[in-house]
């Protein structure tokens, strides 16, 4: 009846234009199960993890089915057999694994780790074996840091809900009949293709096992609407058991729930109630999704993130709101369950969303800011009506376009190392082809520009040559089987490139442009610092003068990612990202010429620097919208942190207020926006005493995160990043 | 052409008057205010110099914004009418390209001014430093009759729409007869808004200015309830802006 998945939400949801009265409130069953969960979360607060599973590798047959409290639940499924319990997964690196469990005081099972040893090289050894010595540096330096070559790759988001619209035995039956349209010429890529899809049909009958063990028979479409949802959790949960990437999202699923869930009320089988329950039943799973982490990953994604991002409303191609009750029901659960990072509820924000949804959405903000906004208008020419974001920032296609995720390289540390022709500027060891070390007294903005330009070239080729690897190498030995089964087979690639440290170079080179720049030198005549004199224009208040060399740098450096061949022919895409490994970029980057010292953070995402934006919000607002989305397809990330006064003198203006500024940010092109809606004093109380707010949640660039499980460092980051504070 | 001295531009303005707001605060005062919290803005002539159409042209830059909120431009300072002349024409020409113009004022100025300026700007909000001599808030030569004849007329006279806020510092101006003479005045003018109570705040301090600003007691949320209450009795609209 319906050509797809697409097509089916399109033509069967009902836009909802009303207020959000109809929401109910948790019910008593739903409190019952938060205050279960709530002692486990405070064990686990203590301890680092609660538990985790040396004894096994896991995969979607790996744990019997668990529950909370199974006779008290309306969705269930966990990762292992207990709750919160983690479990290793160890073809993404056996050493990581090691190091991650050692760190909270556990040992794999020898056996496993015996057989790993033998007989099954993982991921990790399988990047290390062809990296080269150049590269290692390059990562041990801090110029690329945090790329997926000792853990999954993740960001791919499978289309989960095609489990519940059409039953496992008819995904199962399209992909074998895609099997046999592969041709079998010889090529490598046929002969990876045809043995991938094998591999996904088998990871199909394994999900189908694996829901039997819950009692659900998953073969046939979900008749109702708690099948629909459990089904797709399921599907979700069998992805996560799987896999650990570093953001494993769940799509967008509003619009797809809220067509059964109607349906269900229409026919008299479920209350508002009821459905809420459901609703706020799934989120209480997604927050409990849990990997295991090195200590080294938890110091660059901090607050033990999983990206379980659920994107919220868009348009349809032709311009309808695609705001549903279950839209709001998914915000509701930030009242009836409490704030939470996760799952990172994203609102896709159009100029044409219902004016209601808008000021819900904002107050919800307002109260618990865990919400993030992408702008619908300009990520749908790109990538259609049915796109959702992965991670923090990166829109596909769902189900037709898949990423090879890349973390970041870190672009203010380049250009230091550029002006000591090669070297690096904290150690003085050569990391790349070797220049002489600038001499001129005064830096002269043309031959740095020539100088970066130079290193930027070596470091995007060799950059491309990592992702090539990894990729190759995450395909070769950890490959997402049950994620691409639900996938279309034949898939639109990207290879994502990031950059850190994007308004630290702008700056800077506004500094050396403007201003005067005289380098300093240490005895072994390698550039340490930079005595700057006189003015120049920053970026992030809305001035011409330094916008400019922004957007010329985003439109060059993405020009240099598309000249290197990437992986089985992804198409290049940048995003301005960080998360919170700005922290650790600062830390490994030496004094830069626009006045930041050395090992101080750099500002999260394409952020203006802490404390440089003079003009207020809106001129900050306005030089991060002028970045073209167009050459940064994997997203522009901003993090607009204010106090709840400065929004307006009472609640309905600061609704009013935040509207319009998100109306028109997004009107001028503005891709992302986190916002933090917090006063400095609760966030400095809550550094002195953080077992008095569990649960206080702040966004940090892409990504929302409880500032209890931030370190010192990245708390004191939080707190000095603009405050748009007006005396 | 006559150019403006400017100490600094606040784009997200939403405290000043309706919606959001581009503040540009003007350097300049003739008051010498005890509670002042940009004493850094009371000398004349210093700043940035900027020109009408300079000016005019960074604000364009947050039209939309103020469009979409009902916002528009507060001029604060310093008092901006220290520099009526620049007012005046950088005004017009906001009215010129439909922006809704206020002044954050302390109307202690001559007539003629204040019916100048009036042609061009949609909304005044002035602060009345102290009814009773008794309390030193300003210096000496604070001439209130001027004030209060100038808020007559801009309200009763040219029909100018009128917000009065009232600083509020404990042991200064919360005493009775102080708040009584002000809602007496208040229910004079037919085109007051409400008043608007600011509680006093120490976060201007810092600031080096003009003053040696002596230690004020910043009033607790009751205090403030309080005065809004007895504001509120007199039948009197009221707001709360902290």
């Amino acid at each position: 009846m319906f050509k797809d998945i697409k097509n089916f939400i399109k033509s069967s949801y009902k836009p909802y234009e009303g207020d959000s009265s109809f929401l109910k409130g948790p019910t008593k069953r739903t409190i019952r199960l938060l205050k279960k969960i709530n002692i486990l979360l405070k064990k686990e607060t203590k301890k680092g993890v609660l538990s985790i599973d040396t004894k096994v590798s896991s995969s979607i047959l790996s744990h019997k089915p668990g529950y909370i409290n199974k006779k008290n639940e309306r969705i269930v499924g966990l990762q292992t057999d207990k709750p919160l319990k983690r479990a290793v997964k160890i073809f993404g690196g056996l050493q990581s694994s090691e190091i991650a469990a050692s760190f909270y005081g556990y040992r794999l099972d020898k056996k496993m780790t015996e057989f790993f040893k033998k007989y099954r090289k993982t991921h990790n050894e399988g990047v290390m074996s062809v990296y080269n010595d150049d590269i290692k540096k390059l990562v041990w330096k801090g110029v690329i840091t945090g790329l997926p070559d000792s853990y999954a790759r993740g960001r791919l988001i499978g289309d989960y809900r095609k489990v519940a619209f059409y039953g496992v035995d008819k995904l199962v039956q399209s992909k074998k009949e895609d099997f046999n349209k592969i041709p079998f010429e010889s090529s490598e890529e046929n002969i990876r293709l045809r043995e991938e899809v094998f591999e996904q049909i088998t990871a199909l009958e394994e999900l189908k096992k694996m829901a039997e063990g819950y009692g659900f028979d998953i073969s046939q479409p979900a008749s109702n609407a708690k099948e629909a949802i459990q089904w797709t959790y399921l599907a979700y949960l069998a992805a996560i058991k799987e896999q650990d990437g570093a953001a494993m999202s769940l799509g967008r699923v509003d619009s797809f729930f809220d067509v059964y869930i109607e349906k269900d009320i229409q026919e008299g089988k479920l209350t508002e109630e009821h459905a809420q329950e459901l609703i706020d039943d799934l989120v209480i799973k997604l927050r409990l999704v849990r990997h295991l982490r090195t200590p080294q990953y938890n110091e660059l994604f901090a607050g033990d993130p999983t990206w379980v991002t659920c994107s919220l409303g868009g348009t349809t191609a032709d311009g309808k709101p695609m705001i549903t009750k279950t839209s709001y029901r998914f915000l509701q659960t930030l009242f009836n369950l409490g704030p939470s990072p996760e799952p990172n509820l994203t609102v896709l924000w159009s100029k044409g969303l219902f004016e209601n949804f808008k000021r819900f959405a904002v107050y919800t903000s307002i109260k618990t800011s865990c919400l993030q906004y992408e702008n619908d208008d300009i990520m749908k020419p790109y990538f259609n009506d049915d796109y959702a974001i992965s991670c923090c920032v990166s829109a596909m296609d769902t189900g037709k376009d898949t990423q090879f995720f890349g973390a970041r390289c870190n672009i203010a540390k380049l250009l230091l190392i550029a002006i000591n022709g090669g070297k690096d500027e904290m150690s003085g060891e050569l990391l790349g082809p070797q220049e002489p070390v600038m001499d001129d007294k005064v830096l002269d903005y043309n031959k740095v520009i020539i100088r970066f330009d130079k290193y930027l070239d070596w470091l995007c080729k060799n950059y491309a040559d990592m992702m090539n690897v990894i990729h190759y190498m995450h395909d070769k030995y950890n490959y997402e089987r049950l994620q691409m089964a639900l996938h279309d087979t034949f898939v639109r690639r990207f290879m994502a490139f990031g950059i850190a440290g994007f308004s630290v170079l702008i700056d800077s080179l506004s500094a050396i442009k403007y201003a005067q720049v005289k380098p300093v030198k240490n005895n072994d005549g390698l550039i340490i610092d930079y005595e700057t004199k006189g003015e120049f224009p920053k970026f992030g208040n809305d001035d011409a003068k330094v916008d400019l060399i922004a957007i010329e740098v985003v439109e060059k450096i993405e020009k240099v990612f598309k000249k290197y061949r990437c992986y089985r022919g992804a198409t290049p895409t940048m995003s301005l990202l960080t998360i919170t490994s700005n922290v650790v970029y600062g830390k490994k980057t030496g004094n830069t010429p626009d006045g930041r010292r050395n090992g101080e953070p750099f500002a999260p995402g394409a952020n203006p620097m802490n404390g440089r934006d003079k003009r207020g919000a809106l001129a900050s607002l306005n030089s991060v919208a002028k970045i073209p989305y167009s050459r940064c397809l994997d997203g522009i990330s901003n993090t607009f942190s204010i106090i709840p006064n400065t929004l307006g003198p009472d609640e309905t203006k600061r609704t009013e207020n935040l509207v319009s500024l998100l109306d028109v940010y997004f009107n001028k092109g503005g891709h992302h926006i986190n916002v933090n809606v917090i006063d400095k004093d609760r966030l400095q109380k809550a550094m002195e005493h953080p077992e008095k707010y569990p649960n206080l949640t702040v966004r940090v660039s892409g990504y929302a995160v409880n500032f209890s499980k931030l370190s010192k460092e990245q708390q004191l980051d939080v707190i000095s990043r603009t405050f748009h504070l007006k005396v | 052409m006559v150019k403006g001295n400017i100490n600094s531009i606040e784009t997200f303005g939403t405290l000043d008057g309706p919606g959001i707001r581009v503040v540009i605060f003007m350097q300049g005062c003739m008051l010498e205010c005890i509670y002042c919290h940009n004493s850094d803005m009371i000398q004349r002539g210093v700043g940035k110099k900027y020109s009408v159409n300079k000016l005019l042209k960074e604000i364009m830059k947050y039209k939309s914004y103020m469009d979409t909120s009902k916002g528009g431009i507060t001029l604060s300072g310093g008092e901006p009418l220290t520099q009526y002349k620049f007012v005046y024409s950088f005004l017009k020409e906001c009215k010129k390209n439909g922006i809704h113009t206020a002044l954050d004022t302390c109307c202690h100025v001559n007539k003629n001014v204040i019916k100048q300026v009036s042609k061009v700007c949609d909304l005044f909000m002035v602060c009345i430093k102290q009814f009773s001599k008794n309390k030193k808030i300003s210096h000496s030569r604070y001439n209130l009759n001027k004030v209060l004849d100038n808020i007559l007329y801009l309200s009763n006279e040219l029909g100018k729409t009128i917000i009065l806020r009232h600083v509020l510092v404990p042991g200064y101006t919360d005493g009775k007869e102080e708040l009584d003479k002000l809602t007496d005045f208040a229910k004079k003018l037919k085109n007051l808004q409400f008043i608007e109570i600011l509680p006093y705040h120490s976060m201007g301090e810092h600031k080096s200015g003009m003053l040696k600003t002596r230690k004020l007691n910043i009033p607790s949320e009751k205090e403030v309830l309080k005065c809004a209450e007895f504001i509120r009795k007199k039948g009197i609209k009221t707001k709360v802006n902290c």
